[in-house]
């Protein structure tokens, strides 16, 4: 056992750290499929499903099940290439994202100086997984959705990083700890209300969650972009979709409501409390709200979001110059 | 609600029309026929229709609204006299709002010069009904923009409403189907925007076609219609249907006048016994028969609960489209609500065919009252919940005001009728205008909307739904006393209890289990304020236990036809949502 050195043993504990934080993502976002019908069904004066072991807690399983062993179809029409590797971007690009999520003081994958930044890079990343699938699919529904997924992306990827830069301004870092440890005595909900405003309808947008579920919109589009894919591929964007869910709730959570921060608890309950109550949130919010029009979204993120960001950093900016200390 | 918007002259007495028509045109053109329709039946000659259709529509009080136009094949039909000679015979139904009235155009025609002239130019709405008549019958109209079959698939050979073409599958040759036949049959659907006199593409644009339907989350069954699209923009598009057509007009044919009734109920599949009522009371008036005063309030009562089962399916569905998932769930809850009661009264859920020749199955079960009024307690406070949670919401507004809208007129053009013409602000409301079953006893309003556009269809639903709980609740209040069946011969099925004591009731009520009534030769038509628009039938009897012919017209229909004057230039979310806010289902369009 000489090669377990100190050296060794944080490398394999960082490891572990690593896989247990991915795995442990990727099977949160399966479960939310499961609990966001049973909560949507709680809502809806429904039972949702409530078949598979007790209180349906094995729907999960049998999903799973279910979709391994579909046909894995890929369209004559399509372009293979690029077909295959939409879902692997979308699932790789939203996963790699949760190595700059601190979630405890000692948990976490990846101390990054430009923590956020790589956010910000690997948002714009899984803009191409809903591009490549919906030009590869050779679908014109599909391409609609594409079409509208890259222009909603876009516009409101320009914002997202804008509302984030208040709480940059502030801390003085893009370090996620540093930003976390600056909101020990004081969420940053508090002086950057504005920013957590927009950072959450960004964040929205760009899971494509209802109501800016606009590239899938079953009503108009019967699923948009993904509609070409079966199986596990298909299955990637689904849980992709979740699994963007909780990465930003986890944003948020980081970066403006202090992160693990709070009392009595231990910092992974409250980091894990806080996350919750904004996964319930998006989901509720997709059981309350019809979904605008794509060119309302589309003004809305510039004519509105936009300035309101700019506002925001602005101000923030002057009292940052004003205030000492 | 006794607004004076209409002038009532003693609604289709007279022929004051028919004097008006002759003075122009010169007698010799024109026949009168007598009927039990109600309105002035006239036979013109083909040269002279087209000038009689415009005298029509721009005369003071016009007959603006093209209601109906099909055809009967009068080849077998015995009892005509005093008609003119006519192998085929097109008939052309208009509709004056102003004056309340209706009149009926008939054309004889030879079946060696199937040929009329199109009217298309006159109504547009008559595009698709004279589609239909070639689909149907073989009669050719020239001058018209696209005379291709609309419900039958386009390669089919024949034409299903003559009385020669079969009615049954078994007077066919098996059915078979080998590889070809089904590449050609996939063929002939393809799409071919030249043949619709679309562009491909225009300067530096090409646009896409997009093919919505027949199976599409939000075309409310099997409806299609074509996209031209230059990015999410609407250029032209093409509705296509007949993909639920189940020759409803031709079993007609085949059934008795009792048997038949099950069928109406599958006509407009949300509508229960709303469609029994408009068959039932034109087969009435044919056979002569007055209904007690209980079984018109029962039918009432039932018309009603469907009225609002209907329209919470729709409420549900129009919220849906416009991507709020949770209401749906809401009304079906209602509607569950509803069918407790429609099952408790008539034993069937969806389909009750509840109504019978001369009254209704059966009397109401003890307790009804209870059962009904608990659904009356139920309704208000959830209907409005549903304008707080979604009629007010700021994203909901945005999503339908001033998204296709129309205008009274455009609505009359189109042959919109019933909560969607009423959306425009027009008062027209048959319940009120032409009261049947009964109407003219109950106190109700009519709601009225302004802007015609997509939230005043919804918007005036809702309200409708209010009106019809307070038409229950005077049923309930009021229910008279008396027999659920008029005592009359033709009453189907008869009365058993003096059967089993005289031979010849017996036998007569055997014969007419057995036969089914015999119908004396008339025709009659009965219109209804269905839950989607004005439903009617047109009922020929040529004095047996069939009907010769029916004609069904539905509200959907027309509405489907003037989707593309609405949408060119809209959004395709906006298409869905007017889709949404038409309120059609696709029997009621096919039938």
């Amino acid at each position: 056992m000489e090669w377990l050195t100190p050296q060794w043993q944080a490398n394999l504990l960082a490891m572990g750290q690593a896989l247990v934080i991915l795995l442990g993502a990727v099977l949160l976002g399966a479960v939310l499929t499961v609990i966001e019908r049973r909560l949507l069904g709680l809502w809806q004066d429904r039972y949702g499903p409530n078949r598979v072991g007790p209180f349906g807690s094995l729907q999960l399983v049998a999903d799973m099940i279910k979709i391994f062993f579909k046909e894995d179809w890929i369209p004559p029409f399509a372009d293979r290439t690029l077909f295959v590797l939409s879902p692997a971007i979308a699932m790789a690009s939203l996963l790699l994202s949760f190595i700059i999520i601190p979630i405890t003081p000692g948990w976490g994958i990846a101390d990054l100086h430009i923590g956020l930044l790589f956010f910000f890079a690997m948002a714009g990343i899984n803009v191409y997984a809903v591009l490549f699938g919906g030009w590869a699919s050779g679908n014109k529904y599909a391409l609609i959705g594409a079409m509208r997924a890259s222009a909603q992306t876009l516009s409101y990827e320009v914002f997202m990083g804008l509302a984030l830069m208040g709480v940059v301004a502030i801390t003085g870092s893009f370090n996620m700890r540093e930003i976390v440890n600056a909101q020990a005595d004081l969420w940053f909900i508090v002086p950057q209300f504005f920013g957590f405003c927009t950072f959450l309808i960004a964040g929205i947008a760009v899971t494509h969650r209802h109501p800016f579920d606009q590239p899938e919109a079953e009503q108009e589009l019967a699923d948009g972009y993904h509609v070409e894919y079966s199986s596990m591929k298909f299955g990637m964007f689904f849980i992709g979709e979740y699994v963007g869910m909780v990465l930003v709730s986890a944003l948020i959570v980081t970066l403006f409501f202090g992160g693990w921060h709070g009392p009595w608890l231990p910092p992974v309950v409250w980091f894990a409390l806080k996350t919750g109550f904004f996964l319930i949130f998006f989901i509720l919010l997709r059981g309350s709200l019809p979904r605008p029009r794509y060119d309302r979204v589309m003004s809305f993120g510039w004519k509105v979001c936009l300035p309101l960001t700019l506002v925001n950093l602005l101000v923030t900016g002057a009292v940052v110059l004003l205030v000492p200390g | 609600m006794d607004e004076a918007t209409t002038v009532t002259p003693p609604a289709n007495t007279g022929y004051d029309i028919y004097s008006a028509l002759a003075q122009r045109f010169g007698d010799e053109h024109f026949v009168r026929q007598d009927t039990r329709t109600g309105m002035p039946v006239v036979w013109v000659t083909a040269e002279r229709l087209i000038g009689s259709l415009q005298f029509l529509r721009d005369m003071s009080a016009p007959f603006n609204l093209l209601f109906d136009l099909s055809a009967v094949d009068e080849r077998l039909r015995n009892n005509r006299q005093g008609l003119p000679a006519s192998d085929f015979t097109v008939f052309y139904q208009l509709m004056s709002i102003d004056r309340n009235a209706d009149i009926m155009l008939k054309v004889a025609l030879d079946k060696d010069s199937l040929r009329l002239p199109s009217c298309v130019s006159v109504f547009p709405c008559a595009n698709w009904y004279e589609r239909e008549v070639w689909d149907m019958f073989g009669v050719e109209f020239t001058g018209h923009p696209h005379l291709t079959r609309i419900l039958m698939p386009p390669n089919w050979s024949g034409h299903p409403l003559r009385r020669d073409y079969p009615a049954r599958a078994t007077e066919f040759d098996p059915y078979t189907m080998t590889l070809e036949s089904q590449q050609a049959d996939q063929e002939a659907l393809k799409f071919e925007p030249e043949d619709w006199g679309m562009e491909r593409e225009r300067g530096e644009s090409e646009f896409m076609f997009l093919n919505l339907g027949p199976n599409h989350p939000s075309a409310h069954g099997a409806f299609r219609i074509v996209l031209q699209l230059d990015g999410e923009e609407i250029i032209d598009c093409v509705p296509d249907i007949g993909y639920h057509h189940r020759g409803a007009e031709k079993m007609a044919e085949r059934q008795s006048w009792h048997s038949f009734i099950p069928y109406t109920d599958r006509i407009d599949y949300t509508g229960g016994v709303m469609n029994n009522l408009p068959y039932i009371l034109a087969v009435e008036k044919l056979a002569g028969i007055q209904v007690p005063a209980r079984v018109e309030t029962i039918r009432v009562m039932m018309a009603e609960m469907f009225r609002i089962s209907s329209h919470l399916l729709f409420l549900g569905t129009y919220l849906q489209d416009l991507g709020a998932m949770t209401p749906v769930f809401f009304t079906f809850t209602d509607r569950q609500k509803a069918y407790e009661v429609i099952e408790g009264i008539t034993g069937f859920r969806m389909h009750p065919a509840w109504f019978r020749i001369g009254g209704v199955m059966q009397d109401l079960p003890t307790g009804w009252e209870k059962l009904v009024q608990g659904f009356l307690d139920w309704m208000p406070k959830r209907l409005r919940e549903y304008e707080r949670t979604m009629m007010e919401n700021t994203i909901f507004l945005e999503r339908t005001r001033n998204v296709a809208p129309f205008n009274t007129r455009e609505a009359i053009e189109w042959g919109v009728t019933g909560p969607n013409l009423r959306a425009t602000g027009c008062n027209f409301d048959l319940r009120k205008q032409r009261p049947y079953s009964g109407y003219d006893n109950f106190e109700f309003e009519v709601p009225l909307a302004a802007n015609g556009d997509v939230f005043d269809r919804g918007q005036i639903r809702i309200e409708e739904m209010r009106q019809s709980l307070r038409i229950i609740q005077q049923c309930v209040n009021n229910m008279p006393a008396g027999d659920y069946k008029a005592d009359h011969p033709l009453t189907t099925p008869p009365p058993r209890e003096r059967m089993l004591q005289h031979i010849e009731t017996l036998i007569t009520h055997f014969l007419q289990v057995s036969w089914g009534p015999v119908l004396p030769p008339n025709e009659s038509m009965q219109m209804v304020e269905a839950t989607k628009g004005i439903n009617s039938y047109y009922l020929t009897s040529d004095g047996n236990t069939m009907s010769y012919r029916t004609r069904i017209r539905t509200p959907s229909f027309p509405h489907l036809q003037q989707i593309p004057a609405l949408m060119r230039g809209g959004f395709v979310p906006d298409l869905i949502a007017h889709l949404g806010s038409i309120d059609f289902v696709m029997a009621d369009v096919d039938r």
